[in-house]
């Protein structure tokens, strides 16, 4: 019935004085007693639980009830509750105290829990705070570092701009330099030619006073003797416009003649570079022509078939060519036709030389003779390798299937098992030796177990006849009783020692009748207890005593 | 070698008739022909003062001595030994004075540059040409002799005029596009007309024959530029020396560089070969030859002198010149092809110095360790050719 109760009697905080107080008012009446559709209805509404309260005493179980609080109280350290069985009711003044008691327990536990709340509200916000402080402090940190390396970054990009300025510095003050030595050098042929200038001017002047003063004029003149022929022996000629015109025309004509000249000569130079360019890529197209598919086949189709398609039109483009030498479109194709050939020359000229230099680093590819050599080695390697494992099969074989004759064979399992054998022996006479210390041993154990039960029995005969020579001292009859000590001496030890003999003991000769102290001639011949009984004897198998003897 | 004995002469004026068949010396004032197998005198003549400069006509048959203190030019003639000319410029004075390529136009230039007059000896005719350009090369005629380009500055620009030598009709003229134009030089096939501009300036035009510009090169801006110009012999290729002694050449067709030659210090160049001039005797220095003058001297022959190969890599003696005065003496002073187009010989730095020749095409030098008088030797490149 305590049991029942546990769930509904949890100390509920929220309960204040009022319902406290109502508790003992309600536990005494019996209107509820036995109903448990008000229990369960009742446990939905905590607050009210008068019910509650009033279902858990009873007039039958006041004493229970009683002793349930007791119970709980002194669980709490308060004092109980006694049970005034004479009157059946309780105490008011004790139920009073205990009630005031545990309202104060109950005051206290609210203090300090209100306590703790405060306390707890007080951490978590601090908690709180702290955590948020630290958020902040954390992007405050993270906003400086970032800061930091910005600047960290502008310096560096400022470091750099000095630099560059500094050398454009250098730069601009070598040229300030160079234009100071230009501006002086010029600045000296400015003045020397402005000197000369001047002087020519003095002597011009000079000149025109020396003329102006100067009466006599002389007068430019020619003296010959005679006139000259010209020197083409033809006869002068007036000056007339038809003269002019023909100087023009003359001059033109000089010209022209120049131009086509050089028109002339830069054809011929064109022609024949047109030539070498074509034979240049007839050469080209031989090259990349199908003999050397075998070592790049499939850029080499590519190129061939490129080639032969060129090589169609270079027919009709020679013969085009011949005719319209200066044409544009032939000359833009031929140019093309050119640069493809080379571009694609050149292409085959790389691969040429990334195989030859794969050839000099890598093993992969190798030149026929030692490739031949090669082979050869790993096909002797391979012939050997092969004898060998066909030699091995062999022998194997031989084991496997047949002995040759018994001697040996024997002589070869026995090779074989000799070592077994050994190893046997050794851990078989280990085992026996150890199998004896132990039989010694249990033998000793037996023994002293045997000594004991001896020594044992021989102190319960003392004892009961040291118990027995009490009894009989305390009572009138001593004579009579003495000679009947003797005998129960053998039967109270018999009586008192019912289990230790009752068994069958194994067939074991003892000694150990020597070793006994008290040991009486009298008796039984002594057998060999069981391990069990030796235990149970010893007191180290507990007997079936009850722990809670009910009264 | 034989040498002859020694014949005097004055400004260095000795020159071999074109026909090579007489050589003329001035001596002073005197006008000496010589035949050149036997070196006998054939003619003497005798001028009114001291001759500054002597030319033979085309034709070898006339020498025109030139007088310019005096204003004054002879023609002498070779046939005629009485035939006698004399023109005379009058107050404006002479500063120099030239055959024209028929050898019978005398242009002289008169002082001050004033003006040209071209002499006919044909007809007794003069023309004048106003506002020639006094430059390092204004005048030039072509290699046919058909036309002459003469650099004009009127009003602080560069003009170029072309006239026609047969009847000195004006062909073209036309405005050039230098800053300050130093020289011009016709192509040998008479087509193209090369202009280069003074050394302030790094720039070179080409012209065609009827003035139109074909293009324009310019190799670096600011430094001093062009020092000298030279044509191959077959108008394909037009070589350029400049004062950061260097050499580019330019290709006809495009008018773009198509190398560029340089003059290190030292010779590192496995293919070059070294020709070091040992001597045994003093040099004898002279001053500045021009590439077309021979000097017949003889010092220069009596001296024992070899050639020995030196091992590369080779150091080059150089000279530093003063770089603050004018026209310093640094760059690419002298430029010459050989006939066959092949070879090129370069002058770099003061005439104390080097004498590079390489091919055109391979750059493979040939160095000369050269005094003035291997120049002389050098613009005679048939002993180039012997040499290689």
């Amino acid at each position: 019935m305590g049991d029942w109760w546990t769930p509904a009697m949890m100390p509920d905080p929220s309960l204040d004085n009022k319902e406290l107080s109502s508790i003992s008012g309600i536990s005494m009446s019996p209107s509820r007693q036995n109903s448990h559709h008000s229990l369960h209805s009742t446990m939905v509404l905590p607050k009210t639980s008068y019910s509650v309260i009033s279902a858990f005493c009873t007039e039958e179980n006041i004493s229970q009830c009683i002793a349930y609080i007791n119970q709980e109280v002194c669980s709490l350290g308060l004092t109980g509750v006694s049970l005034e069985s004479e009157s059946g009711g309780l105490s008011a003044v004790l139920v009073l105290n205990l009630l005031y008691e545990v309202l104060q327990l109950q005051r206290r536990a609210q203090r300090a829990l209100h306590e703790l709340e405060t306390q707890q509200l007080k951490n978590s916000s601090d908690l709180e705070h702290l955590q948020h402080s630290n958020c902040r402090l954390k992007d405050q940190l993270e906003h400086t570092r970032r800061e930091n390396s910005g600047l960290h970054e502008g310096e560096r990009q400022l470091q750099l701009k000095i630099k560059t300025l500094q050398n454009c510095l250098k730069s601009e003050k070598e040229e300030v330099q160079k234009l100071q030595s230009i501006i002086s050098s010029r600045a000296t042929q400015y003045n020397h030619d402005s000197k000369r200038k001047e002087r020519e001017c003095t002597k011009l002047k000079e000149r025109l006073n020396q003329l102006l003063m100067d009466k006599r004029d002389k007068k430019l003149s020619i003296e010959m003797s005679n006139y000259v022929g010209r020197s083409d022996g033809k006869r002068g000629l007036w000056k007339t416009s038809k003269m002019e015109a023909r100087h023009e025309g003359e001059m033109y004509r000089a010209l022209l003649s120049d131009y086509e000249t050089r028109q002339r000569s830069l054809v011929l130079e064109n022609s024949e570079l047109k030539k070498v360019l074509q034979h240049m890529k007839k050469d080209m197209i031989a090259i990349l022509s199908p003999k050397n598919v075998c070592v790049q086949p499939e850029p080499a189709d590519d190129s061939l078939e490129q080639a032969v398609s060129e090589g169609e039109e270079e027919a009709g483009d020679r013969s085009r060519e011949s005719l319209e030498q200066s044409c544009e479109q032939a000359r833009e194709q031929l140019t093309n036709s050119i640069r493809l050939q080379w571009r694609k020359l050149k292409s085959h000229m790389e691969r040429l030389d990334s195989q030859v230099s794969l050839e000099r680093e890598g093993d992969e590819v190798m030149s026929r003779k030692e490739h031949e050599d090669e082979m050869q080695r790993m096909r002797l390697e391979l012939q050997q390798c092969k004898e060998f494992i066909h030699m091995q099969q062999q022998l194997l074989q031989q084991q496997l299937s047949s002995p040759c004759d018994e001697e040996t064979a024997a002589l070869l399992n026995d090779c074989y098992t000799l070592e077994e054998k050994e190893r046997l022996k050794e851990e078989w006479r280990l085992f026996s030796e150890q199998k004896r210390n132990f039989e010694r041993e249990r033998k000793n154990f037996t023994e002293a177990a045997i000594r004991l039960g001896h020594e044992r029995k021989a102190f319960e005969e003392d004892r009961a006849v040291w118990l027995k020579t009490q009894f009989l001292n305390m009572t009138p009859f001593v004579d009579r009783k003495r000679p009947a000590l003797s005998e129960p001496h053998g039967a109270l030890a018999v009586s008192t020692e019912p289990e230790a003999k009752l068994q069958s003991t194994p067939p074991l000769v003892t000694k150990s009748q020597s070793y006994s102290v008290f040991s009486t001639p009298k008796a039984a011949p002594v057998k060999m207890p069981s391990t069990a009984d030796l235990y149970r004897t010893l007191h180290l198998i507990p007997e079936s005593r009850l722990i809670f003897q009910l009264p | 070698m034989n040498f002859s004995e020694v014949f005097k002469q004055s400004n260095q004026l000795c020159k071999v008739s074109p026909d090579g068949k007489y050589l003329a010396t001035c001596v002073q004032y005197r006008l000496v022909v010589r035949d050149i197998n036997s070196l006998q005198i054939v003619h003497l003549y005798t001028c009114l003062d001291q001759v500054m400069h002597m030319e033979w006509s085309s034709d070898s048959l006339f020498i025109l001595c030139a007088m310019y203190k005096r204003g004054l030019v002879q023609v002498w003639s070779l046939e005629q030994p009485d035939w006698h000319c004399k023109i005379d410029e009058g107050s404006i004075g002479l500063v120099s004075s030239r055959w024209s390529p028929d050898g019978r136009h005398i242009l002289n230039t008169t002082e001050f540059n004033l003006r040209v007059t071209v002499w006919s000896l044909c007809t007794k005719a003069v023309s004048y040409i106003k506002y020639p350009k006094a430059c390092q090369k204004g005048v030039d005629f072509s290699a046919d002799g058909r036309y002459m380009a003469l650099a004009e500055r009127r009003e602080c620009k560069d003009y170029i005029s072309v006239f026609v030598c047969d009847d000195w009709h004006l062909l073209r003229h036309f405005e050039s596009e230098t800053q300050d134009l130093a020289g011009l030089e016709w192509s040998p096939n008479s087509c193209v007309l090369a202009v280069w501009d003074s050394c302030l300036e790094y720039k070179i035009l080409l012209y065609s024959l009827d003035g139109r510009l074909l293009s324009l090169y310019s190799a670096y801006e600011w430094s001093l530029g062009i020092k000298s110009v030279a044509w191959s012999p077959s108008s394909q290729f037009l070589a350029v020396g400049s004062y950061d002694e260097k050499v580019r050449i330019l290709n006809h067709i495009t008018w773009k560089k198509i190398t560029e030659f340089e003059h290190p210090a030292t010779i590192i160049n496995t293919k070059a070969v070294v020709f070091k001039e040992v001597e045994k005797r003093p040099v004898v220095g002279s001053e500045d030859l021009s590439i077309h003058q021979l000097t017949v001297d003889n010092s220069l022959f009596s001296t024992q002198s070899k050639y020995e190969i030196t091992q590369l890599p080779a150091q080059v003696p150089v000279i530093k010149p003063d770089p603050d005065r004018a026209n310093p003496k640094i760059g690419i002073s002298t430029l010459a092809f050989s006939a066959d187009n092949r070879f090129l010989a370069t002058k770099n730095g003061t005439p104390l110095s080097i004498t590079y020749a390489r091919p055109v095409v391979d750059a493979v030098t040939l160095l000369v360790n050269s005094t003035c008088r291997e120049v002389t030797i050098i613009c005679y490149m048939m002993h180039l050719c012997c040499w290689s």
